[in-house]
């Protein structure tokens, strides 16, 4: 029988707190950055532009359909040399992690604009707005309601995706872990805890989720 | 266009109109003019094009050829189609208030700012003026006590009164009304047509598509009957109404009692 022995893990908390730090701070950057492209695509799908919505449909189909730890490896070691452009390993993390994660936020949008009623574009655009206020002041609005708790359990999944930028020696959560393991020979009890701590930290925002589905069951 | 005197002009203009769904023919070369502070009641059988005819004459629907003016904007679509640019569009309707059969009042936004969101968004009036001609538009429709509501909380009348406090915020030269009261329960109508009654009045310049023949005679000024995407008979009310001289327009009148409410079924 393994004897387990936590104690050790205690000799730890300062790297595993800088770690956690890496996460959280990740998670917040490729949420908000993937937000933003997954707007756009969102709005450039739903253009009357061909080629703009052409443009973000393949976009989206690109980084929907293929894995995640492909996108970190190739945007880390084959974009610098593509491009030119030297990357450390956190801008490719975050890069690859926000375009990912906006191809999916981007379908989540589209489909709560789409779902709004067409007789409150309609209604806007009788009262003499342009596209663009329609859009902010009546669509969206209305939009976000529907849209939050999907975004929001897309984020939980982005919060546990930034655990593969550890393959590329980003120091999260896990390869600190993973750092604190090979240093005490420990694996068992610190890949446990860290287990744990994704999931201290993730549980309550969903049951924030489904709060939120809730309420908003109450109120359409 | 010509200049003609503005004493004379009509408010809303429609010239050879055309307008066609994939290969149906909605609309098939229609004229028609409003004179200022006119009521033209627009009536016939669904499917007749009288709806596609109202929002063509604020661009909701391009039309496929012809002309739309009303007041001083004046669009000629020749034979392409083509919407003017989004902004010129925008400013054409911000002239002309439109009245849905569902009301689409915004149900993010109280009552109060529903009626100010045209205002504020569109025309830019600082929040201070739009404030109090959005109350008073409220008052005018009897609704001011429900200012700070939000639409879930209204009967249909009610929300169908907002949207006539909405659109008359922007201060319109003419109020479209497409199918208004179709969309109520029959005890709700009335408080509707009470308004659309005092707008009129007011010297308003409307043009009604209804159902509501009785209110057709009553309040419109001319009776346009459209059937198959033609316009088959017009002319005075009262005369269109209770002595139709086309068959087609006594065949359809017939449906209602002489008195004009529909005919139960």
């Amino acid at each position: 029988m393994y004897q387990w022995d936590f104690g050790l893990v205690w000799t730890y908390r300062w790297l595993l707190l800088d770690g956690f730090a890496v996460t959280v701070g990740f998670t917040v950057a490729i949420v908000v950055l993937g937000l933003v492209a997954g707007l756009l695509a969102a709005l450039g799908k739903l253009s009357p532009l061909r080629p703009v919505a052409w443009l973000a449909s393949a976009y989206i189909e690109v980084f929907r359909c293929t894995p995640l730890l492909v996108q970190l490896v190739w945007f880390y070691y084959a974009l610098p040399i593509l491009s030119g452009i030297e990357m450390s390993a956190i801008s490719a993390g975050i890069l690859a992690l926000s375009l990912y994660g906006g191809s999916f936020y981007a379908e989540i949008i589209r489909g709560g604009i789409v779902s709004i009623d067409k007789g409150q574009t309609e209604a806007g655009e009788a009262l003499g707005m342009l596209p663009s206020q329609v859009m902010r002041r009546v669509v969206l609005p209305q939009a976000l309601k529907r849209m939050v708790p999907p975004l929001m359990n897309q984020s939980i999944i982005q919060f546990k995706n930034t655990s593969l930028v550890s393959v590329l020696a980003v120091p999260d959560l896990l390869y600190q872990g993973q750092v604190a393991a090979h240093d005490s020979y420990r694996p068992l009890e610190l890949y446990t805890v860290i287990a744990i701590i994704y999931f201290l930290a993730l549980f309550p925002l969903t049951l924030l989720v489904k709060r939120g589905e809730t309420r908003l069951a109450v109120t359409d | 266009m010509a200049i003609e005197s503005t004493m004379t002009e009509p408010k809303i203009e429609v010239a050879a109109l055309r307008k066609r769904f994939g290969d149906l023919e909605v609309l098939k070369d229609i004229n028609l003019t409003v004179e200022a502070g006119g009521v033209v009641a627009l009536i016939g059988p669904s499917g007749s094009g009288k709806s596609t005819l109202l929002r063509c004459m604020n661009l909701l629907v391009a039309p496929d050829g012809g002309r739309v003016r009303v007041g001083a904007d004046s669009f000629d679509f020749g034979n392409s189609g083509q919407l003017p640019p989004a902004k010129t569009l925008a400013r054409f309707r911000a002239n002309t208030g439109m009245v849905f059969q569902h009301f689409n009042l915004f149900p993010h936004m109280s009552v109060l700012a529903n009626v100010m969101e045209g205002p504020l968004t569109v025309r830019r009036m600082p929040k201070a003026q739009a404030e109090p001609l959005a109350r008073s538009l409220l008052v005018k429709v009897g609704l001011a006590d429900k200012a700070d509501a939000y639409p879930n909380k209204l009967s249909g009348g009610q929300k169908q009164r907002v949207a006539i406090a909405r659109a008359l915020a922007m201060e319109p030269e003419v109020m479209l009304f497409d199918e208004a009261t179709s969309a109520l329960d029959p005890e709700l109508v009335g408080e509707v047509l009470q308004v659309m009654r005092a707008l009129a009045a007011e010297g308003m310049t409307m043009v009604i598509v209804t159902h509501e023949i009785a209110f057709a005679r009553e309040v419109a000024d001319r009776v346009v009957f459209m059937r198959d995407g033609v316009v088959v008979e017009e002319g005075p009310a009262r005369a269109v109404i209770d002595t139709p001289r086309e068959e087609a327009t006594r065949a359809f009148l017939s449906h209602f009692h002489r008195r004009g409410e529909a005919v139960p079924g």
